[in-house]
């Protein structure tokens, strides 16, 4: 095995957790604006517009997970004990608002499960933006162990990155439900699209210039000696996205979640820039966490044949369920001949 | 060291309640492709009806199973990062092979499956059922193959400490494999089959959707009356090689303390694991023998063969193996009866057979979650087998209260989870085929024999 495949299982990690996080992204934030829709007729609709997707766009956080068990054990080994109790508040979220989906169509009283959709949505999204939060700042190591607390995610930092994603993931929310609706809850989805712009904005902000004044790598990184102009077009382009989606919100119906995809995807980008080569920051890089070549080569064979076609079907999965979603198209659907 | 116990009956507890659903799912997807693809092909609306009928509860279980599943990977990372590290070189590819190969394959079907009758071509759609079944059991195939090496390693080294693969045809099919994949997939279509029977005997005992529920019943015991006598010859293959491989799991679930010719079967016994001997036992002469080494006077290792420090709990694995064997006795009587009542004519009228049909709707569930007790406890103090112990397998930094927080969190959820969920299932089971099938109307049967406004008796 001379091949070294380290770089290509970082990117092909690098884009499955990319993925989850711009799937699963716009459907927690569909759970997170949930409640404050003005109709019950429009909650279901919402709810209808991911009911056919949601559960495949988890499974891009479990390849996430074990193929970074996989692929980078030791990262795993120590990464996911650091934040122990977020990935514990991340999964009962997301198993609250999961089973949501049918159970809130099937109980007589509602309110529960449609409480625990919109619950389950934000605490699953606050715990991931902690868990990102917790990872930037740095995991302490011995060994090959973590060393850290129990408590030790609870910073204002890691804090700052949860509210944070739930304005991310809230701002792809709402440009998804421009997308997919029209009418009034459309119209109310574009307002609400501009008021999470504005939060997205200001967290973006904020995590920018605090990010390098907690770490000098990152420092180094973006402000170093050598003076890396090539990384300015990160801000500028994070910024030309943003008057592109304030300017699109108004009218236009696909635009506004490029537009936040692209922002997702610029500050994905920052985040690389600012760890690599690092994977459990700031002690251990990817050659030093990874698998055997000889595990890693196993894998590199299915996946560069599966990964094409599981895209194919997505793509045709998404095609399927094209279009402006309708009343008719969902869960509620399947109950209306039961009833 | 309370971690490392709060950790094992987190991880009890969140795969027992998980398995059920697997348990279940795995059959009832492959029941759906089957009766799309009757459907498709010979257009009988009764067929229609019970897919429909099925796909309903197949929503809410299925749900279940994706996110109770979701869990499971992450189990790995909180509380058993000792055993990623150690072992993910060989595991972690089978584990990620599952994702690839099986939960993107479900998940991206399942949408179409289950929303999208009106969206695709009938061809679509019955194809759609196709790989979510196909995903179903290649989910099985890994996972099963991941936990199997925990049981009977094989294809690896051991570098520095750590497990790295030397022949990946070895790790998969690993020497328990095959026996504890074929045993563990037939134990997950009988669970259905039962399922699908006792839901049918409901029915039937109100005398409504009879001609429904008698196509489901057909179905259900023509598939036992292969699966469980089938399922009787693999137990005690995959018997066989656990004697050969794990002979202390073997000893733990016969509570043999001496090695000993002429072995008996213990119906009952009472292990002393302190004292080494059974308090209180009855069993029948050199029957033991018989089925392990099948012939009278074949030796049986015993457990005083192991040092005390190797020796798996013996209670456990003694009972819960007595348990799921019962059952798979009690499941072979009702499948006879089944039969007989279906070759006299009379599913319809058997009462007190039908109420037992529904009374064993759990059967399966328990077998299940027994067998799996069985092997699991029986391949303890090891996490893989003779080579990384449990406790060297649980996460260092983690602490008592930690674990307490977690496992409380997931009792209470699970709790509220499971409970909300089976109460669910078990009214769409009742309400399921709505009133008198208004989706019936295009198709003009009168060879209809009832209808929900008549009775059957």
């Amino acid at each position: 095995m001379s091949l070294d495949l380290v770089p290509v299982w970082t990117a092909i990690l690098a884009f499955g957790v990319f993925m989850y996080v711009l799937l699963d992204g716009f459907d927690l934030g569909v759970g997170i604006l949930y409640p404050f829709a003005h109709g019950a007729d429009e909650r279901t609709l919402m709810m209808n517009s991911i009911a056919p997707i949601w559960d495949f766009n988890e499974t891009w956080l479990v390849l996430g997970g074990v193929g970074l068990l996989a692929a980078f054990p030791l990262a795993f080994a120590i990464i996911i004990p650091a934040v122990y109790l977020p990935i514990l508040f991340m999964l009962i979220g997301l198993i609250f608002r999961g089973v949501a989906f049918e159970f809130s169509h099937l109980a007589h009283r509602r309110g529960f499960w449609s409480g625990s959709f919109f619950v389950g949505s934000l605490v699953a999204t606050f715990a991931q933006g902690v868990v990102l939060g917790t990872y930037v700042q740095g995991i302490p190591v011995t060994g090959r162990a973590y060393s850290g607390g129990t408590f030790d995610w609870i910073t204002p930092f890691a804090l700052l990155t949860g509210l944070g994603l739930i304005a991310g993931y809230g701002l792809l929310g709402a440009c998804w439900l421009v997308m997919k609706t029209e009418g009034p809850l459309q119209e109310w989805s574009r307002r609400m699209a501009r008021r999470f712009a504005i939060g997205v904005a200001a967290f973006v902000a904020m995590v920018s210039i605090w990010t390098p004044l907690l770490q000098p790598q990152i420092r180094e990184r973006w402000f170093g000696g050598e003076h890396p102009f090539w990384l300015w077009p990160v801000p500028v382009i994070t910024a030309a996205l943003f008057v592109a989606l304030w300017r699109s919100i108004p009218q236009r119906h696909f635009v506004p979640f490029l537009a936040s995809l692209g922002i997702f995807f610029m500050g994905y980008v920052g985040l690389g820039i600012s760890i690599f080569p690092m994977v459990v920051p700031y002690d251990l890089d990817l050659w030093a966490t990874a698998a055997s070549p000889r595990s890693q080569a196993f894998l590199m064979i299915g996946t560069l044949f599966l990964l094409p076609i599981i895209l194919a079907y997505t793509v045709y999965s998404y095609y399927v369920f094209r279009g402006k979603v309708r009343a008719d198209a969902g869960y509620a659907h399947t109950e209306a001949a039961v009833r | 060291m309370e971690a490392l116990l709060l950790s094992r009956l987190q991880f009890a507890w969140v795969v027992a309640l998980h398995i059920l659903l697997p348990a279940f799912t795995v059959g009832l997807a492959a029941y759906i492709a089957v009766l799309e693809g009757v459907f498709f092909f010979t257009r009988r609306p009764v067929f229609m009806r019970l897919s429909r009928y099925w796909l309903r509860i197949f929503a809410v279980s299925f749900g279940m199973g994706v996110v109770s599943g979701i869990v499971m990977p992450f189990q790995f990372g909180t509380n058993w990062s000792r055993f990623s590290d150690i072992t993910a070189d060989v595991t972690g590819p089978l584990m990620a092979y599952e994702v690839l190969m099986a939960f993107f394959l479900e998940a991206g079907f399942l949408g179409i499956l289950l929303f999208g009758r009106e969206r695709v071509p009938a061809g679509v759609h019955f194809a759609a059922a196709i790989m979510v079944a196909a995903g179903t059991l290649l989910s099985t195939f890994w996972i099963l193959s991941a936990n199997s090496w925990m049981h009977t390693p094989a294809g690896y080294a051991i570098v520095d400490g750590r497990f790295v693969p030397a022949d990946w045809l070895a790790v998969i099919f690993n020497p328990s494999f095959p026996y504890r994949l074929v045993h563990t997939t037939t134990a997950f279509f009988i669970t259905t089959a039962f399922a699908v029977i006792g839901v049918a005997a409901h029915h039937l005992r109100r005398g409504n959707h009879v001609e429904e529920s008698l196509v489901m019943q057909k179905m259900g015991f023509g598939l036992l009356a292969l699966l469980v006598p089938l399922q009787v010859f693999i137990g005690d293959q995959h018997g066989l090689n656990t004697l050969e491989h794990q002979p202390a799991k073997i000893a733990a679930i016969e509570a043999n303390w001496e090695t000993q010719a002429r072995m008996p079967l213990l119906l009952f016994a009472w292990p002393d694991e302190d004292a080494e001997r059974n308090a209180f036992e009855i069993g029948i002469p050199a029957a033991g023998s018989l089925i392990l080494k099948h012939h009278v006077d074949g030796v049986v290792p015993g457990l005083k063969q192991f040092k005390r420090e190797d020796r798996p709990p013996v209670a456990i694995p003694f009972f819960s193996f007595r348990l799921m064997v019962g059952i798979g006795l009690a499941m072979l009587a009702l499948t006879l009866g089944g039969l007989w009542f279906w070759y006299r004519d009379g599913l319809a009228a058997a009462r007190r057979f039908q109420a037992l049909c529904v009374a064993s709707i759990p059967l399966g569930f328990v077998a299940v979650i027994a067998g799996w007790v069985t092997t699991e406890v029986g391949r303890q103090p090891w996490a893989v087998y003779g080579l990384l112990r449990t406790r060297d397998a649980v996460t260092p930094s983690l602490q008592a209260h930690d674990v307490t927080i977690s496992i409380l969190v997931y009792i209470a959820a699970y709790i509220l989870i499971f409970g909300s969920g089976i109460y669910f299932i078990a009214r769409l089971s009742r309400t399921g085929f709505g009133p008198p099938q208004p989706e019936a109307q295009p198709f003009p049967r009168s060879a209809r024999p009832m209808s929900g406004a008549t009775r059957a008796t």
